[in-house]
Parts: structure tokens; C-alpha cells; sequence
């Protein structure tokens, strides 16, 4: 199956055309509000909501009795936030650190759910069957009901995100100074988690409660190495996510046995490798390139100054030296010599070095530079 | 009971004991969430070793698993260190992608691999006992009991011969490296205990829960006891005890073991946060109650030691000068009467000598600030509290 073939078949075929919009909006809701997550420390919330989801989804099906999304939907919902907000009591009322609150409240109400749900298994109703696919999540189970019900919150968060920005945006650096300001903290606090908590949530039936928390935090983590403008971030974030679900969907879709949830967070842990090498600010390749030019820049203004340390000694400043007295000093090589004679700071004769007069005006304000700091 | 419950309940409490001792170092070395990360992502490990040997339970996919875990924690500190994120979202980047990994590892050859990864991520307690371990012919009872007794007589041998070292290190990593103890060796020695553990018991227990038998003993001992010795013996009983009751209730309600034994687990927490003697949800807000209560009194004493003049002392001008509610006022009132500090004349409040040597000393505390004072000095004066 060509490129081609396959975008006619997106287009056409109503599965694989839910699928990928449903991925699509996932990524993109999932990456904006994950920006926030990741920016509040909140990366591995998560995790744990998305495992304390379980146990909501079993009870909404033992009241109703049969699969209903949106219904489950809610179930996860309330599971979610007592999830969250028990993690809150656990930290703030006794001395458990946050990484045991977390671990508790994923593993326990995990475990609870898992319970419930070969509770479930062994009840004598068909309705039953599928339910596990929230465990790692099934895309093809998705409906374009499903679609219409993830692009409608989308739209909400979305207006809400824009309606307290600001308000949203000073809570994220400055917690303090917002509560100073009059800004009800709380309140802010609470609608920045549930709204994370929902979009964990839609998830679910995607890419299920494990592989969750990535598609949270990847596609924010990658748009953290590209900019240091929250609005961007969001941007790139929901950028990133959105086209993570689609390139998963279709690597998922043009081959056999692949499950589409491992195979996009895959795609977006790639976008995090990619980032966190190739972005120009704070990437790890620029990073070391820097590093290395700083090195030899260092390297070059000791040859110079120590160079100048000779020079200075003669009356003609000119007056050529064997390279050879250099090979006692750590910082000359071959290469710096060459740079040297590049940036016209000195000439070589065969194996003699003179210093020019632009190099010894270079080298002594250096010299001035650092004899000054060394004062102060 | 038949031997086979017998032999369950055996597992069960062993892998409970293999769990709670890692767990309690991981819980005080605030790295709870790595046990997190490690037991998802030993997935890869253990599928290629299953791949292997095509056997679920030969020492090749320990080792194998406990290496992929052990390259987790690598992952984890490396990405940590290049400072682009922070530490918790390295845990959560490195854990899903290496557990991807493995999901597709599996996928792909499901026609041909007897593992599904249900069974990796919850396990099936129920059918340990079937897989048996035979030498020269004569059956020695369970193949995991081997495998987990084997890892909790490692795990005691070296909590034994390294206490002395691990608690140092892990209540003052600047004392322990000072004294010439390898911070590192003693951290990358846990984690290697901590993964071979997690793969130990995955078959049992399944890789998630072992996160609840590693935290929750230990998160709930720590409620209990500020003790080293006496966390690591309660998270041991508490493993144990929920490993027994969580079976006979997975039996009555014919349900997982492993997901009865973290519901035990979860309710045995409940019930210590809730109730644990100083250090639970209802005495941290009974004490913050008391201290609030105390504050006002303190604020009430200290506004009669400062006015003289009677309107400034009259009840009813109380409530709005401090700016009380009715009832506040009036349990301040009572508290400072029941304690003989202040005494009231036709509704204007007076200070007694006790009172007032109350008020100085409490502002000479507050001055000074020491922490260590006020706790004696509440109890010389107060006879009654709030």
C-alpha cells in the first residue's frame, strides 16, 4: 500500500477515517493540557489517574449493566478525580511524599479495578465482553459517536483554557503572587486538574490506562525543547500529539498485528528523541557543539595570551618564535595554530610564528580583561 | 484447606515479604514511582527472554528482565541529568515507550508465543501451583515458590549484612559517602534488587501489583513508626497479612488473587491514614483544630495583656475587636476560664497572675522562636484544652 492508496482510504473508509480523527483530537487535547502537567510537575498524575480510572469504569458497568462509552466515560471521570484529589489529602495531611501518594492511588485503585472487573467476568451476561480493552485500549472500537464526543470537549477546554489564560498562566509560574493578586488558587487549581483528568479519560479507550500518561506527557515534553513561550508550547504540544495519533494510526493500519495505542506513543517518544537532539535551544547536538566551541575558544585565547606573554617580552612584537616553544603549553594544537593564523592574528613561516599587530592588540585586551577581573 | 491453597497462600506471603522490604528503602528514598517504571518496562526483557527460552519461569528471563529494568533506571537518571525535563517526566517518558516495546514485541509473534500480556501485567496466582519443579524425579512443590523463596532468602541476606549501610544512605547520603559508602553502588543495589523482585513476583502477582505490595505496606508502616526496624517488621505483616486475606476473599467473591490482595491492601491503608495514632487524616486535623484554637488564645490573652482601659475588655467588645464569630469567642472564653487565666467581673475580663505570666512567656517564645519551648510550656499551663 502506497502513500496514496492509503490517504484514499482514510478518506473512504469509515473505520480507519474515525480512528485517525479520533487519534488526531486525542493527540491534540492531550497535548495542550499535558503542556500544563508537565509544566505543574504533575507529569506522572497522570499515570495514576489513568490506572484509578479502572475501577470507575467496572462499577459504571455494574449499575447499567451494558457498554455504554459516555457512561463509562463518567464513571472514570469521578474515579479519576477521587483519585486525584485523595493523592492531594495523602500529601498534604500526612508526611507520605508525593511519589508514594501517586504509586498508592495507581496500584491500589488498580488493583481494586481488577477486581471488579473478574468480578464482572464471571457474572452470567454477555454484555461483559470487551471491557478489557480499556486495559490497553482497542482504537478500533472507536465510534464516530466517540469522535463527535472527544471533538466537543476539545472545544470546551479549549474556550476554557483561552477564557483563563492569563489567570491559568501566572498559576503556572507564580503560585504565590497569584493568590497575592486576589485570584482564587483553589478554583484554578481544581479546573486545570479536571480538565487533565478528562482528557486522561477519553483516552482510555484509545491507548488504554497503561500507555496513558505518554501520550500525556511526550508530545508536551518534545514542545518544551522548542520554545520557552507557553502559548507556543501549547501550540507545538497539541501539534506534536495530533500528529503522533495520525502517523500511529497509519503506521498501525498498513501492517499486521499492530496495535495502534503502542504504536503511537512509539511515534511520539520519537518526537522526544528528535526534540530533545535536534531542537536549537536546548537540544543535546547543539548543546555539545556549543560546549566544544566554547572549548576551543578558551583553548585559542590561551595559545594567544600566552603567545602575547612572549611577544611582549620583545621589542619588535613581530619578531617570529620556533612553534616549538609552544609544545610545552596544554592548549596549542595544530588546528588552533591555523584558526590563529586565520583570524590574522599571527603569520607562519615554516616553522616560526610572528605575532601581528591586530593579534597583539586582541591578545593584551584580554590580557587587560582578565588582569581586571582578576583585581576586582 | 487442599495443598495447592496452601501452596498459593505460601507464594502469596512470600512474594508479599520480597516486595515489602525493597519497598519500605523506596518509600523513606522518595522513589516510589521507579518500582512504577520498572515493572512496566521489564515487559521487553521478559518477552525476549521468553522468546529464548520459551520458558516463563527459567532464571535467563529473570536476569534478562531484571537487566531491561536496571536500563530503565539508566534511561531515567540520564535523561534526568541532561536537565531538558523534569525528573518525574523522565520516569514517565522512559516507561511507556520500553512497555510499547514490548506490547508489539508480543503482538507480533502472538501466533507463535504462549504470552499474553494479561497474564505479564496481572498474573494468575491461581494456577502457580501447576507449575511444578521436579529434580530427579521427584516433585519439590511449585516452580515460583523456588523462584520467590529463593529471592527473599537473597533479599534478607542482604538487608542483614548491609542494614547498618543502607540506612545511612538513605537518611544522609552526604553522612554515607562521607563515611566512605558508595551512594552509588548502594543505589543501583537496590534498584537491581528492586527489578529482580518485580520480575520474581510478576508471574505471581502480575507486574502492576507488584507496585501496591512495594508501596503500600511500607507507605502504611510509615504511618505508623518514625522506626527503620520496626517500618520494615510491620510492612512485612502487613504484606502478609493482606497477602492471606486478599486470597480467602478472591476465593469467597471468585475474583483475581492479585487484585484482592491490593483491595486488602488499599483498606488495611484506608483505615491507618485515617486512624493511625498521630500521624492519620483524623489526628493531623483534631491537632490542627487544637492549634488554631490555641493561636486564639493566645491572640486573646495577648490583646488583654496589652489594653488596660475596661471598654477594651468587655466580652461583647471582644468579638468584634478580634474580629471572632460568636461561638469562637465564647470556646476561647471558656478555654481561658477553664485554665485559670483570665477571670471575668460583670462581663469585663481580667488576667490572672497565671495569665499573665502566660502572655510573657509566650511572647518571649515568640521572639526567640525555638520550637522546643512551646511544647513544655503548654503543658505546665494547660490543664484543659480545646
Amino acid at each position: 500500500m502506497n502513500l496514496k492508496e492509503y490517504l484514499e482510504l482514510v478518506f473512504t473508509d469509515y473505520t480507519l477515517r474515525t480512528i485517525t480523527l479520533g487519534t488526531a483530537v486525542l493527540g491534540a487535547i492531550c497535548g495542550m493540557l499535558g503542556s500544563f502537567a508537565v509544566l505543574r510537575k504533575q507529569s506522572l498524575l497522570g499515570d495514576a489517574i489513568s490506572h484509578a480510572a479502572l475501577p470507575g469504569i467496572a462499577i459504571a458497568f455494574l449499575i447499567i449493566g451494558t457498554k455504554n462509552s459516555s457512561v463509562f466515560l463518567l464513571g472514570a471521570l469521578i474515579s479519576g478525580l477521587i483519585g486525584t484529589f485523595w493523592i492531594r489529602g495523602i500529601t498534604s495531611k500526612t508526611h507520605l511524599k508525593s511519589d508514594t501518594a501517586l504509586g498508592l492511588i495507581l496500584s491500589l485503585f488498580f488493583g481494586f479495578g481488577m477486581l471488579l472487573l473478574t468480578y464482572i467476568q464471571k457474572m452470567p451476561n454477555a454484555n461483559q465482553a470487551g471491557l478489557e480493552s480499556y486495559l490497553f485500549g482497542q482504537a478500533a472500537t472507536l465510534l464516530e459517536s466517540d469522535v463527535w464526543l472527544m471533538i466537543i470537549i476539545t472545544g470546551i477546554s479549549l474556550i476554557i483554557l483561552l477564557l483563563f489564560w492569563k489567570e491559568l498562566k501566572l498559576l503556572l509560574f507564580d503560585a504565590d503572587y497569584t493568590k497575592t493578586l486576589g485570584f482564587n488558587t483553589k478554583f484554578l487549581d481544581i479546573l486545570i486538574t479536571s480538565f487533565i483528568v478528562i482528557a486522561i479519560v477519553l483516552g482510555l479507550q484509545t491507548v488504554g490506562v497503561v500507555l496513558m500518561s505518554a501520550m500525556l506527557l511526550a508530545p508536551a515534553a518534545a514542545a518544551r525543547q522548542w520554545t520557552n513561550n507557553l502559548a507556543t508550547m501549547v501550540v507545538i504540544a497539541a501539534i506534536f500529539g495530533a500528529s503522533s495519533g495520525v502517523l500511529g494510526t497509519a503506521i498501525s493500519a498498513s501492517h499486521n498485528n499492530l496495535s495502534t495505542g503502542p504504536v503511537i506513543v512509539l511515534v511520539a517518544g520519537v518526537f522526544v528523541l528528535f526534540s530533545f537532539i535536534f531542537s536549537p535551544g536546548r537540544g543535546l547536538l547543539f548543546r555539545e557543539i556549543r560546549f566544544r566551541k566554547n572549548r576551543n575558544d578558551l583553548q585559542l585565547h590561551k595559545t594567544l595570551s600566552f603567545m602575547y606573554d612572549i611577544a611582549r617580552t620583545h621589542e619588535n612584537i613581530s619578531h617570529p618564535h620556533a612553534i616549538k616553544i609552544l609544545n610545552n603549553f596544554q592548549g596549542f594544537t595544530r588546528k588552533s595554530l591555523q584558526e590563529l593564523e586565520d583570524k590574522n592574528y599571527v603569520t607562519i613561516e615554516g616553522t616560526m610564528w610572528s605575532m601581528t599587530e591586530s593579534g597583539f592588540r586582541t591578545a593584551s585586551n584580554l590580557y587587560n580583561q582578565l588582569t581586571k577581573e582578576g583585581n576586582e | 484447606m487442599s495443598s495447592a491453597q496452601i501452596e498459593i497462600q505460601l507464594i502469596a506471603s512470600m512474594v508479599a515479604i520480597a516486595c515489602a522490604i525493597p519497598g519500605v528503602f523506596l518509600v523513606l528514598r522518595k522513589m516510589a514511582l521507579i518500582t512504577d517504571a520498572i515493572s512496566h518496562s521489564i515487559l521487553p526483557g521478559i518477552v525476549i527472554g521468553f522468546f529464548i527460552t520459551q520458558d516463563l519461569s527459567s532464571p535467563l528471563l529473570i536476569i534478562l528482565a531484571a537487566i531491561s529494568g536496571v536500563i530503565t533506571v539508566v534511561l531515567v537518571e540520564f535523561i534526568q541529568k541532561t536537565g531538558l525535563v523534569k525528573e518525574d517526566t523522565a520516569i514517565g517518558l522512559v516507561f511507556p515507550a520500553l512497555f510499547s516495546i514490548g506490547v508489539i514485541l508480543i503482538a507480533q509473534n502472538a501466533n507463535d508465543v504462549h504470552l499474553d500480556i494479561d497474564a505479564v501485567l496481572l498474573g494468575e496466582l491461581a494456577f502457580a501451583p501447576f507449575d511444578r519443579l521436579t529434580i530427579g524425579g521427584q516433585d519439590v512443590g511449585p516452580k515460583s515458590l523456588w523462584i520467590i523463596g529463593t529471592i527473599v532468602l537473597i533479599t534478607l541476606g542482604l538487608l542483614l549484612a548491609f542494614f547498618k549501610e543502607l540506612k545511612v544512605s538513605t537518611f544522609d547520603a552526604g553522612l554515607a559517602s562521607a563515611m566512605g559508602l558508595s551512594p552509588v553502588i548502594m543505589h543501583y543495589g537496590l534498584m537491581t534488587i528492586s527489578s529482580i523482585t518485580t520480575v520474581g513476583a510478576f508471574d505471581a502477582v502480575g507486574a502492576i501489583l507488584v507496585i501496591a505490595l512495594m508501596i503500600a505496606p511500607a507507605a502504611t508502616a510509615y504511618l505508623l513508626t518514625n522506626d527503620l526496624k520496626k517500618m520494615l517488621l510491620l510492612s512485612v505483616i502487613f504484606g502478609v497479612s493482606s497477602a492471606i486475606m486478599g486470597y480467602w476473599l478472591a476465593h469467597i467473591l471468585d475474583t483475581s488473587i492479585s487484585g484482592s490482595m491490593t483491595t486488602v491492601l488499599g483498606l488495611i491503608f484506608l483505615l491507618v491514614y485515617l486512624f493511625a495514632p498521630s500521624k492519620g487524616l483524623f489526628s493531623v486535623l483534631y491537632r490542627q483544630k487544637q492549634q488554631r484554637i490555641e493561636v486564639s488564645l493566645l491572640t486573646f490573652l495577648l490583646h488583654l495583656g496589652n489594653h488596660q482601659e475596661e471598654e477594651e475588655r468587655h466580652v461583647k467588645h471582644l468579638n468584634e475587636h478580634i474580629n471572632w464569630q460568636k461561638v469562637q469567642s465564647k470556646s476561647v472564653l471558656d478555654l481561658a476560664l477553664k485554665n485559670n487565666m483570665i477571670t471575668i467581673h460583670k462581663d469585663i475580663v481580667t488576667l490572672t497572675k497565671k495569665g499573665e505570666t502566660f502572655t510573657t512567656e509566650a511572647i518571649d517564645y515568640i521572639v526567640d522562636n525555638k520550637n522546643s519551648e512551646i511544647e513544655n510550656m503548654k503543658d505546665r499551663f494547660f490543664l484543659f484544652r480545646g
